[in-house]
């Protein structure tokens, strides 16, 4: 098993220089430097901006500028923002927590619906619940989020007034921030009703969020657990008298949890970027709002290092289901 | 002896693309308590399928009637699925073909042992724990404290089908069907996993029907066997008259083709042919198209069971003790 880990470790090295390099490159591609979007219309002085661009180091050869880059990540220094001139990983920390909040909430969401409505349907395949499933898991994976969003909106926020139309929480509650998860912070203040403010908040984004990974959830549990319920272990499971709950529940899930696990893990990176799309629409106090804040002002800094930190999150998150997979699979452990 | 199992008429069709295909065709079928019971045809001709159906094992695609299905005195037919599954894994228990793939890959061998016990026998963790080592002790599996906490891909084919039946005798079964238990088996292996077998059945005077194409296995452990051919039972007597005896076409035809048959003839003798499928069932016998004695009215015309002094045959003309068609010119 340690050795399996070590294997999949190893694999992450070129994949993080590759995500360096590629952050480094592709906001530079970008027409327009940070002095210049800063001042914008107003133009600025040849001289100054020359002068500007000296004191960021901007007026140095590409490959100077990313070996000065290397360096510093290196030593675990990844900048300060160049609008807000604060280090970019307390940056990143504070506004973090409201994405893991949301993301976690949504592949919970994916998780806890998708999974049972894969087994009932592959179970009673062909029957009305079956096509009913395949249908609309098809409809909620070719939604665009953003349309979507919008659309529960308009319908539960402001045509029903069920839920908050945006934020992350009812302006009359302040809530300090200790671990950075609102519905935890939320109880374990003493403002009483912060709790069903933040979980109203987070109802449509997780919703919006969860939508295409409950659907790809459901698709995959549905046709792993179809294969599985033909082996020939399952008709010795039933052979051994167990109950049908049992059959299905405990073997049958268990090997059809294999190909679901890695599918789930897989969809934590299209998570993050359905993330950017979702936080903007409710404005959501996110990373993914940051970044795009940091898109528009240039912010080279905050985008080479936010953009390493979420993908090496990923990279973590698809390290973690390796290792789940050894688990739930003895086959592959050695 | 009473019959532990009684089967009157066992029916079974499957719905398919193609139509209805009657894979089992009124099938009647007596075990006594502490019997072996051969059961023996080529691929298709719907022997595993009726243990399949005794043991309620069937997809939802198939469609089962019988005029009586009975275990102990008990009607199959009328309990409802949950007073079934408190027989079956208990009282019936079956092995399969393909040891490997009849094992969970997920889960130890010890926990798919256990797991029977804990349904049917209850009883504290440590007493199912040390039923399961007696139990892989009993089928001769090496160091079975050890092997408990082994999965399935770590153990041999022969390993896995000895485990398979450790899992079927766990809770001491009345009746055990072995489906084709030695087929998927090394040669060598095989003769281990057949004695063992007999050895258990011996020991804890367990009724048999033991699912073969291999005439040459059931030789060696049935008092009694049955032929099936196409879904229907052609012929069944005790052991020892059908390999002296044979009545059927189809039953002589499969004894020639074993190897110890053919010392005069220079080359062994095969069966021309495939059993019939689903959409060209002959008119007449099932086995008319590929018997060698048959005639007009086998054609025309499908034979019932009928009675000998010796046991039953589906055939209008069977063979003498010379093994030649009665009431046929030469």
């Amino acid at each position: 098993m340690l050795r399996f880990i070590l294997t999949r470790i190893s694999l992450v090295v070129p994949t993080f220089i590759g995500i360096l390099l590629l952050s480094f490159m592709l906001i530079r591609l970008v027409p327009g430097d940070p002095i210049e979007v800063r001042f914008g219309e107003r133009g600025i002085a040849p001289e100054r901006l020359a002068q500007l661009r000296a004191e960021m180091g901007l007026d140095q050869p590409l490959y100077v500028q990313f070996l000065d880059y290397l360096g510093h990540v290196a030593r675990g220094d990844l900048g300060v923002s160049i609008s807000t001139k604060n280090p970019v990983l307390t940056e990143f920390l504070a506004l973090f927590p409201a994405t893991v909040e949301l993301g976690l909430c949504a592949m919970i969401f994916a998780i806890v619906f998708g999974l049972p409505a894969g087994v009932f349907a592959a179970v009673k395949r062909g029957s009305v619940f079956d096509h009913a499933l395949m249908s609309t898991s098809l409809t909620g994976f070719s939604m665009p989020i953003f349309w979507w969003g919008l659309l529960l909106i308009l319908l539960f926020s402001v045509q029903l007034g069920w839920t908050p139309v945006s934020g992350r929480l009812a302006a009359l509650y302040y809530i300090e921030p200790t671990t950075g998860f609102m519905l935890i912070d939320s109880l374990l203040s003493d403002e009483k009703g912060a709790f069903l403010s933040a979980l109203r908040h987070l109802i449509l984004p997780t919703v919006v969020l969860g939508t295409i990974p409950l659907a790809v959830v459901a698709r995959m549990t549905r046709s792993s657990m179809l294969e599985v319920l033909n082996e020939d272990y399952i008709r010795t499971a039933r052979a051994k008298g167990l109950s049908s709950f049992r059959v299905i529940g405990i073997h049958g899930l268990r090997n059809a949890m294999i190909p679901v696990v890695t599918v789930i893990g897989l969809q934590v990176g299209s998570l993050l970027g359905g993330a950017i799309l979702t936080e903007s629409i409710f404005a959501w106090p996110g990373v993914a709002s940051w970044l795009i804040e940091a898109i528009n002002r240039r912010d080279y800094p905050v985008l080479q290092g936010g953009v390493l930190l979420v993908a090496s999150l990923v990279m973590l998150v698809n390290l973690a289901v390796d290792v789940l997979y050894g688990m739930l699979n003895p086959r592959i452990r050695r | 002896m009473p019959a532990l199992l009684e089967i009157r008429g066992l029916t079974v069709e499957f719905t398919t693309s193609r139509g209805i295909l009657r894979a089992v065709d009124r099938v009647d079928m007596d075990v006594a308590e502490g019997e072996v019971l051969g059961v023996v045809g080529e691929s298709g001709s719907g022997k595993s399928v009726s243990m399949l159906a005794l043991m309620g094992l069937l997809g939802s695609n198939a469609k089962l009637t019988a005029d009586r299905l009975a275990f102990a005195g008990t009607d199959l037919l009328t309990l409802t699925p949950r007073q079934r599954r408190k027989l079956v894994g208990k009282d019936v228990a079956m092995i399969f073909q393909e040891p490997t793939t009849s094992l969970n890959p997920c889960f130890t061998v010890g926990f798919q042992i256990v797991e029977a016990l804990k349904e049917h026998m209850g009883g504290t963790r440590k007493w199912r724990r040390d039923r399961a080592v007696e139990l892989l002790n009993l089928v001769g599996i090496p160091d079975p404290g050890a092997r408990l906490n082994a999965f399935p891909h770590q153990l041999s084919g022969g390993m896995n089908q000895r485990v398979m039946i450790a899992m079927a005798i766990a809770c001491q079964p009345r009746l055990l069907i072995a489906d084709e238990p030695t087929t998927a088996l090394d040669v060598t292996i095989q003769a281990q996993i057949l004695e063992l077998l007999t050895r258990l059945q011996r020991q804890h005077n367990m009724a048999m029907v033991l699912i073969t194409h291999d005439m040459a296995v059931v030789s060696e452990t049935a008092q009694r066997v049955q032929v099936m051919y196409a879904g229907q039972l052609v012929e069944t007597r005790s052991a020892d008259d059908l390999f002296s005896r044979p009545r059927h076409p189809y039953t002589a035809a499969l004894l020639s083709s074993l190897p110890e048959h053919a010392e005069r003839r220079a080359r062994l003798a095969t069966i021309p042919g495939l059993v019939p499928g689903i959409g060209d069932r002959p008119v007449g016998c099932l086995f008319s198209p590929r018997c060698a004695h048959a005639n007009d009215r086998c054609r025309a015309e499908r034979p019932d069971l009928y009675r000998d002094p010796e046991g039953l045959a589906r055939c209008f003309y069977p063979l003498d003790d010379s093994g030649r068609p009665e009431g046929v010119a030469a």
